[in-house]
């Protein structure tokens, strides 16, 4: 082997940025436990997630002139090692969730500083790394036992992320999570081992090429049945998304926003590397029938769950079960098996994955001022909290689907995908779970905005009291400023709403084709 | 401190001071000879952890704490993910791929050797740390709730607590 293999030369302008993407966070997360220092650690964070989205932007520019990236891990070439793969998909995804992550963790310094004690700080950031580093694994690697170690070291930080929560309610929402999670894992590992079996290989394109003539047709359906269910457990589809509202409702708001934005994202993610790219589409919706199973999940998900949301008091809740509803809309447009649909789930992705992190901070800035998130108790928070509410209420448009917002782009798209198809009830249905969100984001904004303090228990008492908000001002600067950076992007995205959906038909033409081994790495 | 805690258990004491330099020393081996035989980072934190982790049993937990503090065990825990990342990093600054150890000596075979040594360490390290974190863990709680009951936090009273009282 040596240093200068045609898989270098051919990615010369790339060079080491794939590798620089993981290492950057991984490095920067033991160094944080090591420095201690709450600060230090933050700093140390905010740097090494901010770096990783200077590289991923860069790895998303390229992937977009010049095609797919393959990386070779320790200079082994691809069927032998690991490889990184980017195409327009993960490229996208890998902005997507360092972009996330480095404003969020701007945000979470602020946001934690009162629930969490300062001498477990740096242990938050390291965890919050580790995380990250998780994350874009996942979505960087072309390996696919790679995907299942990536996943724990997620999945891992991600249960200590949420028992952080300041109530003890957060510890048996992170074990309930960690129960549900590892049997997610497990299966995920078994349908790897299967198609392992079946056709020896583990590398993503290798696997593609293999599998339509593996000797066992059966144990590639062993595998495909496994894959599914560990991967609708990872990203909550509706009839096992059991863990979700409370991981949600308890963990730190800005692990909150910072999971609603990324880790079902990226679930969803590698659901659609399996069955599109290394299955292919003809064997996952034409000979397995997948969107028998999938369109009725995602129908009974973004109607039901809508409903569940517009009962909720608490506003995490609320949002827990609208983002259930909103993974349904991403499945709905995914089980159609056609270009329309894939695109309409990959914007949406994209779309709810800024909204509801732009939605999650806004409470996390009501969190922070009001000590409470109760819907009912909110009267009139406009006047204390203006900036807040007016992001809420703008994200909230965003949620909704109202023209010219992050929302409209991807339900237009999907309405547009189902008429191709002709699924007029769903059409009906995704119409119905967008006038209930409408209900649940219109009810919090008229709240905030309209309704008059109900008679305040005591005149005479200060401060937080129930549904009496005296004395309580605007967010700080820390929280707000990363709102408002959030809700800007979300913004432009919905005004520039042919970008992304130009970005998501190309990553759907990919996804559709199936894995090809490339001309430059095929050479070699 | 005292070289034996109680006068009960002295046979565990003396044979447990006798076993742990070996067990250290056979943890080592295996770490070392990893490359060659069977073995390697996971195989040999674990043993060198049951080192310490057989003379908290036998001492009592103030005393293996005192040998390894907590802090020593998470700086453990960081410091082998920093060995095995910074390997890769050191490749890449050589201006390989991440973990191709062909640059890291003058000859790829070397090269090899030496990046999987690294790794394995790293490896050591990490288990190493993890597993007496563990030990501590689930030693420490049921130590503090006695001590508070108790109010006595000496080293006498808190090994007893560990080990059956008689």
């Amino acid at each position: 082997m040596s240093t200068v293999d045609p898989l270098t030369s051919a990615a010369s302008s790339v060079g080491q940025l794939p590798a620089l993407l993981i290492m950057v966070p991984l490095l920067a997360a033991p160094v944080c436990v090591l420095l201690r220092r709450e600060l230090l650690a933050w700093v140390l964070a905010l740097i090494a997630s901010a770096t990783s989205t200077v590289v991923a932007w860069q790895v998303f520019m390229h992937v977009g002139e010049h095609g797919p990236i393959r990386y070779a891990i320790g200079g082994w070439a691809a069927p032998t090692g690991i490889e990184y793969y980017i195409d327009t998909l993960n490229a996208t995804m890998l902005l997507l969730v360092s972009g996330l992550s480095s404003i969020v963790l701007y945000f979470a310094r602020e946001s934690i500083s009162g629930s969490i004690g300062q001498d477990r700080h740096y242990l938050f950031y390291a965890a919050w790394l580790l995380c990250l580093t998780g994350l874009l694994g996942i979505a960087i690697t072309g390996d696919a036992f790679n995907v299942f170690v990536f996943l724990e070291i997620s999945s891992l930080a991600t249960y200590m992320l949420i028992a952080f929560g300041d109530d003890r309610r957060a510890l048996v929402a992170s074990f309930r999570y960690l129960v549900l999670g590892s049997v997610g894992a497990s299966f995920i590992l078994i349908g790897i081992g299967f198609l392992y079996a079946a056709t020896g290989t583990l590398n993503m394109v290798d696997l593609a090429q293999r599998i339509p003539d593996a000797e066992s047709e059966r144990a590639v359906l062993v595998a495909f049945s496994f894959l599914t269910i560990g991967l609708m457990i990872k990203a909550a589809i509706f009839p096992l998304h059991a863990w979700l509202a409370d991981a949600y409702h308890r963990a730190p708001i800005a692990v909150t926003a910072f999971l609603a934005g990324t880790a079902t994202k990226v679930s969803l993610y590698v659901l659609l590397r399996f069955f599109y790219s290394i299955f292919g589409a003809d064997y996952s919706f034409g000979t397995v029938f997948l969107n028998g199973i999938l369109l009725p999940a995602a129908v009974c998900g973004f109607t039901v769950m809508s409903l569940v949301a517009v009962f909720q008091t608490d506003l995490r809740r609320m949002l827990a079960f609208s983002s259930v509803a909103q993974i349904g809309f991403i499945v709905a447009g995914v089980a159609l098996a056609t270009e329309a649909g894939l695109s309409a789930g990959i914007v949406h992705i994209i779309n709810h994955a800024l909204v509801k992190a732009t939605l999650f901070m806004a409470v996390g800035c009501i969190l922070y001022r009001v000590g409470h998130v109760h819907k009912p108790s909110l009267d009139e928070l406009y006047r204390r909290m203006p900036f807040t509410c007016t992001a809420f209420a703008l994200a909230g448009l965003g949620l909704i689907g109202v023209p010219l917002s992050a929302g409209f782009v991807s339900k237009f798209q999907l309405i547009d995908a189902l008429f191709e198809r002709e699924l007029w009830l769903v059409v009906v249905l995704v119409l119905v779970s967008s006038l209930l969100s409408f209900a649940y984001i219109g009810r919090t904004v008229e709240i905030m905005l309209f309704r008059k303090g109900r008679a305040a228990p005591s005149a005479t008492s200060t401060g937080v009291e129930h549904g009496h908000i005296d004395g309580i001002n605007e967010a700080p600067l820390g929280l707000l400023l990363p709102l408002y950076a959030m809700l800007t992007i979300m913004i432009w995205v919905g005004l520039n709403g042919d970008l992304t959906l130009g970005v998501a038909l190309d990553a759907s033409r990919d996804l559709l084709q199936g894995m090809r081994p490339l001309g430059a790495g095929a050479g070699s | 401190m005292r070289r034996y805690p109680r006068q009960s258990h002295r046979v565990l004491q003396v044979m447990t001071r006798l076993l742990v330099p070996f067990m250290i020393l056979f943890g080592l081996y295996v770490q070392f000879h990893g490359d060659y035989g069977p073995g390697g980072g996971f195989q040999a934190g674990v043993i060198i952890a049951a080192g310490l982790i057989l003379y908290g049993l036998v001492f009592g937990i103030q005393r293996a704490r005192s040998v390894c503090p907590p802090s020593w065990a998470r700086v453990m825990m960081s410091l082998g993910v920093l060995i095995y990342a910074g390997t890769g990093a050191v490749t890449m600054l050589l201006g390989a791929h991440l973990l191709d150890y062909d640059v890291l000596a003058h000859d790829p075979l070397h090269g090899q050797h030496w990046g999987i040594f690294a790794v394995e360490l790293g490896v050591g390290v990490t288990v190493t740390g993890v597993m007496i974190s563990l030990f501590y863990g689930f030693s420490s709680a049921r130590n503090s709730i006695d001590r508070k009951n108790s109010g006595l936090p000496s080293d006498v009273e808190a090994s007893s607590t560990v080990e059956h009282p008689q």
